[in-house]
């Protein structure tokens, strides 16, 4: 089936024109090569990671190809076949995929260290001496991109085992992620609250490590694997209600574990369960009938104009774009307002935004532009990278009061007025 | 030939790397593929002349081409010729209220037609499956139909001027805004229709419609496909005209269904989606007036839209028809042939005795209202001797919509897919007829070589 349906709503080929750089084109090109018609060339290595992977030409397609799957086989020969290979891309590699994410208390320290540099006015000393111009471009284009540490970090703020605060209904584990935790560490704070006023008992695993989504989308699937083992190893599935993620782009991977490990014949059941449990947080609140908020301000007070922006691996990587609105739609004193294009791409889209600034950017902008039109003070969305990246988009185009926020600190704020006139 | 193109259009505007050319190897057709030496993007009218004479100058045949979404393999390239890729002309020129007229060059893709028009409160009826990402200019070329031809026609219907690339690069206007024009042949009636291979359509005037004040959607369901059939005629009979009247089999409905999830009947045999417009006061009679037709021939369940995106939901979900059909097989070869509507029945009956005959999978879709039927073969195109059976399939298909006086294509165009049976359906001096007329307008034969004969 090569029907087009997918073309207009593929990004990249939004911006070029270009079939090659759509999905009907690049599984052509997949397929040409798989027929021998094409050898897997440099040329075909970077078009495969010239895709965003937002997946969604996969919401679009009536066929139901999997366009992910496909993706991810063609990305993973690429890296083994070693076409795009530069010491530099080789180094940053091992940095991120086989060090940093790999090791939970590597990447702590890191963010331990750059809250450090932060805090003292390092950072801002640096800025204001340039220091940064004496850095290679590509990082000091990135630098101002740079994410605030926020610690005390998720094993602080949420101890290991909490009780609902109302009759227990459910046992459910919580997933930090790694990135989030360092950044946006609240977002577990409150997906916990939320949880146990939903009758939730709240399993929170200590040091938890990378789930290896960013191996997975990078083509490296020995470590996402290795990654997946440590998840299971960490959470018998069996043993809770629910598995709980609230990273769009976490919890797409996080679904896959099944097929992952169906040939690992110690974790393929475990692997299968865990797929049948886990849960997006809005997926599990909606599920179970979430307690909708009650009002604490007169009614006809001023409501917050709050925006969503779907995040890709939420909304076309697991279907989930109801979930989140109703929570939204359940607040208090907020109106949900949509803007344009919603479910497209912010251009964060994993480490995208390193691996391809112009496209990124063109993305960020586009993005920032239609948020900016529905003059939302608030912005709500479900994931760390399209968090960092609207949030560094609205300071570019000068609209830093914007606040970005995902929709469950939202509702646990909501829970929390609740009674407090 | 290729540098003078590259200097012509400059470099980024001239691919001619494999994975660059590739994609643009197939359009929307199963099956059929060719990879072109190169693929250009003029654009405007003055450099499409301009390659239009550079590759006559090399005897290059040209393939245009616009987002690839054909179903008769009419923008398939040819061995040894180039791809003439029109989605750079992309610009709607004018919105003309005072004339209800629009123009727009030939890339413009015709959902954003429809969008321009409406947000004046005007109307671009023909609304092709693909019409998210169909060209314009292609919808002119195959002579689109859609969901509506019912009612309002089909693309021809509303194209009141086009300009067109000659085969030797001239360009000419056929056409004007005035309702009434007969000023010469109309030649602007050849060109639409014509499949790429007599000019390049490079613009065109659409004429446009005041939009329906009112819509009401019905879907009924029913446990036979006979009574669905019957029930399309009785509607007809009491001469009402529904601007949509669709049908999808049960196979068909299950994958829309799986697609889609606008809570389609699974366990039906057959779905009908009606829907009127117009006034308010005529479209709600003629909604109440359908329903009990409906129910009177025997349909299981019927039931209204209860808003305009609802409505728009299973319009959209009908759309996805063919392309979800892929979801049970590799392969999906999808047919157009047309009856006259009062031999629907028979016709769906024999597509039915030729799967079982032939032990294939074919699952039907399609416009009811117009006759126009989508029978489609789900098969592998791996599987030789499943490919084989395919082909006497088509063929009996073919025989018997001719034997009942109708068409092969009701809006697919001929294109290599149905070329072999075209013959058959024209007769000798007819098919000689279009021969000639081909002859006079591509003397050396470069216009979309091989395609409709």
């Amino acid at each position: 089936m090569h029907c087009g349906m997918c073309l207009p709503t593929c990004p990249t080929f939004t911006e070029t024109g270009r079939e090659r750089n759509s999905p009907r084109g690049r599984i052509a090109l997949m397929r040409a090569v798989a027929d021998g018609e094409l050898p897997f060339s440099r040329d075909f290595a970077e078009e495969m990671s010239y895709c965003l992977g937002c997946l969604a030409c996969t919401t679009a397609c009536p066929a139901g190809v999997d366009y992910a799957h496909l993706l991810e086989i063609a990305r993973s020969e690429a890296e083994q076949r070693g076409l795009l290979k530069t010491p530099a891309r080789s180094f940053v590699r091992w940095l991120t995929l086989r060090f940093m994410f790999v090791h939970p208390r590597v990447m702590r320290a890191v963010g331990c260290l750059l809250w450090l540099y932060q805090v003292v006015g390092l950072q801002s000393l640096v800025r204001r001496l340039k220091l940064t111009a004496v850095l290679p471009r590509r990082i000091r284009e990135l630098e101002p991109a740079t994410p605030q540490i926020h610690p005390p970090f998720s094993d602080t703020l949420v101890a290991k085992n909490e009780p609902a605060r109302c009759a227990k209904s459910y046992r459910v584990a919580l997933l930090t992620g790694c990135v989030a935790d360092l950044i946006l560490a609240g977002v577990n704070r409150a997906t916990a609250d939320v949880l146990e006023e939903n009758g939730c008992e709240v399993f929170t695993p200590r040091n938890q490590h990378c789930c290896g989504s960013i191996h997975e989308h990078n083509g490296d699937l020995d470590t996402a694997r290795r990654m997946a083992r440590l998840q299971i190893d960490m959470i018998d599935p069996f043993s809770v209600d629910a598995i709980i993620s609230n990273a769009g782009g976490c919890g797409s991977h996080l679904k896959h574990y099944d097929r992952l490990l169906a040939d690992d014949p110690t974790y393929a059941e475990r692997a299968t369960e865990w797929t049948r449990k886990t849960r997006d947080i809005s997926e599990w609140l909606v599920e179970i009938g979430f307690r909708a908020p009650k009002p604490n301000l007169p009614l006809a007070s001023t409501r917050t104009i709050v925006t969503y922006h779907e995040s890709c691996h939420l909304a076309h990587g697991q279907k989930i774009s109801a979930a989140p609105r109703a929570i939204l739609r359940s607040l208090p004193g907020y109106e949900l307002l949509e803007c344009a294009e919603a479910t497209w791409c912010c251009g964060s889209a994993g480490i995208y935004n390193i691996t391809q600034p112009t496209t990124a950017a063109w993305l960020q902008q586009r993005k920032v532009g239609h948020l900016l039109a529905t003059r939302a003070e608030v912005v709500a969305t479900a994931n760390p990278g399209c968090h960092l990246q609207i949030l560094n988009g609205l300071r570019s185009a000068d609209a830093p009061r914007i606040r970005v926020v995902h929709p469950i600190v939202l509702l646990a704020e909501a829970y929390q007025r609740e009674g407090k006139r | 030939m290729i540098d003078a193109l590259k200097r012509l259009l400059d470099d980024k505007n001239v691919l001619t790397a494999a994975e660059d050319i590739i994609p643009y190897g197939f359009d929307g057709t199963a099956t059929l593929k060719q990879r072109p030496l190169a693929v250009v993007f003029p654009a405007n009218t003055a450099e499409v002349a301009a390659v239009i004479k550079l590759t006559r100058e090399h005897k290059t045949p040209v393939v245009t081409r616009g987002n690839g979404t054909g179903l008769s393999g009419g923008s398939v390239p040819v061995a040894g010729g180039i791809v003439l890729c029109l989605t750079r002309l992309d610009r709607v020129l004018e919105l003309d209220q005072a004339n209800l007229t629009l123009t727009a060059e030939a890339g413009v893709v015709t959902q954003r037609i429809y969008e321009a028009a409406d947000a004046v409160g005007l109307f671009y009826p023909p609304d092709p499956g693909s019409m998210k990402i169909s060209t314009i200019g292609g919808n002119v070329a195959e002579n689109s139909g859609g969901l509506r031809g019912l009612k309002y026609g089909v693309t021809r219907d509303y194209v009141m001027g086009i300009e067109v690339v000659l085969a030797d690069g001239s360009i000419c206007w056929l056409g004007s805004k005035c309702v009434k024009d007969v000023a010469g042949y109309n030649l602007r009636d050849l060109f639409i229709g014509s499949e790429g291979t007599l000019g390049i359509i490079t613009k065109v005037l659409l004429k446009l419609l005041p939009k329906p004040a009112a819509r009401q959607t019905l879907l009924a369901t029913f446990a036979a496909m006979d009574t669905a059939a019957e029930t399309v005629s009785a509607i007809i009979a009491a001469k009402i005209i529904p601007c949509t009247l669709e049908f999808l089999d049960r196979r068909t409905l299950q994958c829309v269904e799986d697609f889609a999830k606008v809570g389609l009947p699974r366990d039906a045999e057959a779905v009908l989606l009606i829907e009127t417009d117009g006034h308010p006061a005529p479209v709600a009679e003629e909604a109440s007036k359908i329903e009990e037709i409906a129910r009177a021939q025997g349909a299981t369940t019927i039931v209204r839209a209860a808003n305009a995106e609802e409505a728009t939901r299973l319009a959209t979900a009908r759309r996805s028809a063919f392309s979800a059909l892929a979801r049970l097989r590799p392969t999906t070869i999808l047919e157009d042939i047309t009856v006259p509507r009062s031999k629907l029945g028979d016709m769906i009956r024999f597509v039915n005795e030729v799967a079982t005959k032939h032990n294939l999978q074919i699952a039907t879709f399609g416009h009811f209202g117009d006759g126009n039927l989508h029978p489609t073969i789900l098969t592998n195109e791996r599987d030789e001797a499943e490919m084989h059976r395919v082909e006497h399939a088509l063929k009996e298909i073919f025989d018997h919509a001719l034997s009942l006086g109708g068409t092969i294509t009701g809006e697919h165009g001929v294109g290599l897919a149905k070329k072999a049976f075209l013959k058959q359906q024209l007769g000798d001096s007819s098919y000689l007829l279009l021969q000639q007329i081909k002859r006079t307008l591509d003397p050396e034969n470069l216009l979309n070589p091989g395609k409709v004969f």
